[in-house]
């Protein structure tokens, strides 16, 4: 057997002092010459501390982090200061208030409130189920050929402009909801009352649709970015208790990714809630509070683009600022219900993953 | 109650790189096999043929018979059907880190739609007893998630989960390779008291290791079965010089 050897590393050239020019009683022995420090050990000690680098970046990071307080402050601010108008004339009467009518001054923001929440609501429950299908086929199903075309072109969806996503629902959504689906939705679903006459193709439910396309590619790739790092070794483990593919993808990609799952749905649900071009463009702008999702409503952002330039008066400006304001509570609240029902859910079952 | 395993010209590749060399060999019922090898040398690719995971991998394939009891593995039954009861431990400990120490191991019964409560309590304080770990967790089967227990527990949690859905054989795959030595201990401990009601078969690279639990042993080389004897022999009078070579620490 042989001798394991250790390679010595690099020794940085030491010209050997001349003896005579050595103070005579110091002489050094040759071998301490040759443990001079390796051309590594002597790059590695020259370097600094780290501390003031380190400090430094600390306190960069820290500004950073800051400031998204000093804008959402700044937001609220603002928002409050340019509506104190019509919450002084309202109060919290204005989130209940039913009536629009800038004509005789009374301002309402509910029917604006009701079409936000039910179209956003309604798009993320067509979005999800949908995003996730794909996200799925393309990681555990699809031959790897159709990978990059479908991956693709999701993301692409999310590059198009919202106002073209308008165009298209105009003229290509609007007659199909108005002429091909909604009969048959009546016919099946009318029972429920969501689905009736009459329905001219613009309404809440051709802006669900609308935003549903709108964050699908949100959900999708993100959904897809989080069940492709679940572990192999996850997976192992479900196929070799003799799960099927779609068992294993239950137990062991869904299970494992659903919080970062979730987290997509919200953010894709944050897109719905504050997306205006292209639903202005379709949900028919008329502030009614309708069962029927065929039935036209508005939205609070709509309501904003729509009548900001034309509004005339301290009082209807002001109403519109507090329209703003209204919009941002209600991301704030759906956000929070959104994420205390992760919490409840994941609480029971000693959830979290690592 | 286990069933032996008969192998029969396996062979096995990697895209194009053979990884098994014509196989052949009979693993008995109710007891321990252990395989030891240089690393690389196949064991694993080998157990995961046993149990059709070989097949798992979009670049692998796999040829020859391999018959458990009376089926062939390949001809007569669907990957899940064997993987129902062949049972298998990995390397690496995988609990499924979002389920409860019960959910994990009830996981296996719930997956194939199993839902009488009385007989999943039964089946899972069983299986953690068989596994060596109930004492441990009976306090909190509910309350904490299989990762946040220690790797030698989760390793028997990994038993324990396998062991639920009764196999008929348990492929462990360097089950202990991982761990510190007590916990290695209880593991062998278990494969000992295991083996009398299960097919077992070990890999490993610790030659004490397969000296005292099992039976049998199979040394592989290279893709290729170099010997397989009675683990006595092997170790005392291995009749292949590789093998010799091998355990008394020459190469490897
Ligand atoms: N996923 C894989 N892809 C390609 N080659 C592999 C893969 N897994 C193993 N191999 C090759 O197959 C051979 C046997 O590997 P393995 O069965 O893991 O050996 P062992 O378990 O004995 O260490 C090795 O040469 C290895 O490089
Ligand atoms: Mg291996």
């Amino acid at each position: 057997m042989n001798e394991p050897k250790l390679i010595p590393m690099p020794q940085t050239v030491v010209t050997a002092p001349k003896m005579d020019a050595v103070p005579s009683g110091d002489a050094q022995p040759a071998q301490t010459r040759l443990a001079a420090p390796s051309v590594i050990r002597q790059f590695l000690n020259q370097k600094s501390s780290g501390r003031v680098p380190d400090g430094l970046f600390g306190g960069l990071m820290l500004i950073c982090a800051l400031s998204i307080f000093v804008i959402v402050l700044l937001i609220v601010f603002v928002l409050v200061r340019d509506s104190r108008l019509s919450l002084h004339a309202f109060g919290f009467k204005f989130f209940t208030g039913t009536v629009w009518d800038p004509v005789s001054g009374d301002f309402g923001a509910l029917p604006f409130i009701y079409g936000t929440v039910v179209s956003s609501l309604l798009a993320v429950a067509m979005s999800v189920p949908l995003a996730l299908l794909v996200a799925i086929f393309v990681l555990e199903i699809c031959p790897q050929f159709l990978r990059g075309p479908i991956s693709f072109l999701t993301e692409l969806l999310a590059a198009i402009p919202s106002v073209v996503y308008g165009l298209w629902g105009v003229f290509v959504l609007v007659p199909i909801i108005r002429d091909q689906v909604g009969p048959v939705l009546e016919k099946y679903l009318g029972w429920t009352g969501f689905f009736a006459e009459p329905n001219f193709g613009v309404s809440i439910f051709t802006a669900s649709v609308i935003l549903a396309i709108m964050i699908f590619p949100v959900i999708s790739s993100i959904s897809r970015d989080v069940m492709k790092v679940v572990p192999p070794s996850q997976r192992e483990a479900a196929l070799a208790l003799g799960a099927t593919r779609w068992e294993m993808i239950r137990i062991s990609v869904l299970r494992n990714s659903r919080i970062g799952i979730v987290g997509s749905v919200i953010l894709g649900l944050g897109r719905a809630l504050g997306e205006t071009m292209a639903v202005t463009m379709v949900i028919g702008n008329h502030p009614d509070m309708m069962k029927n999702l065929f039935a036209p409503g508005y939205t609070l952002a709509s309501v904003i683009a729509n009548e900001f330039t034309e509004a005339t008066g301290d009082l209807y400006l002001s109403a519109l600022i507090e329209i703003g304001l209204a919009l941002f509570l209600v991301t704030i609240v759906v956000n929070a219900i959104a994420r205390l029902l992760v919490w409840a859910v994941t609480r029971g079952n000693a959830a979290r993953a690592h | 109650m286990g069933v032996g395993i008969q192998v029969e010209n396996l062979n096995a590749w990697y895209g194009t790189t053979q990884s098994l060399w014509d196989i052949n060999l009979h693993i008995p019922a109710n007891h321990a096999t252990a395989l030891i090898g240089p690393s690389g040398c196949g064991k694993s690719t080998f157990v995961r043929c046993l149990n059709r995971m070989h097949e798992t991998n979009p670049i692998a394939r796999a040829e020859g018979v391999v018959r458990m009891g009376e089926i062939d593995i390949y001809k007569d039954a669907s990957p899940v059907e064997i993987r129902r009861r062949i049972g298998m431990v990995f390397q690496r400990p995988n609990p499924f880190p979002t389920m409860s120490i019960y959910d994990n191991v009830a996981s296996g019964l719930k997956l194939n739609g199993f839902r009488k409560k009385r007989v999943l309590d039964e089946v899972v304080e069983r299986s953690l007893r068989n596994a060596a770990l109930w004492d441990e967790v009976k306090d909190d089967l509910k309350k904490k998630s299989g990762a946040s227990l220690s790797g030698g527990q989760q390793q028997r949690l990994c038993i324990a989960r396998a062991l639920a859905v009764d196999p008929e054989v348990l492929l462990m795959d360097e089950p202990a390779s991982a761990l510190d030595p007590v916990s290695t201990a209880k593991i062998e401990d278990l494969i000992f008291k295991l083996k009398s009601q299960y097919t077992i078969v070990i890999v490993t690279h610790n030659m004490q290791q397969a000296a005292r639990v099992a039976e049998n042993t199979g040394f592989f080389l290279t893709g290729k079965l170099v010997e397989f004897a009675p683990t006595t022999k092997i170790f005392t009078n291995p009749s292949d010089k590789r093998t010799e070579d091998y355990i008394t620490g020459r190469f490897g």
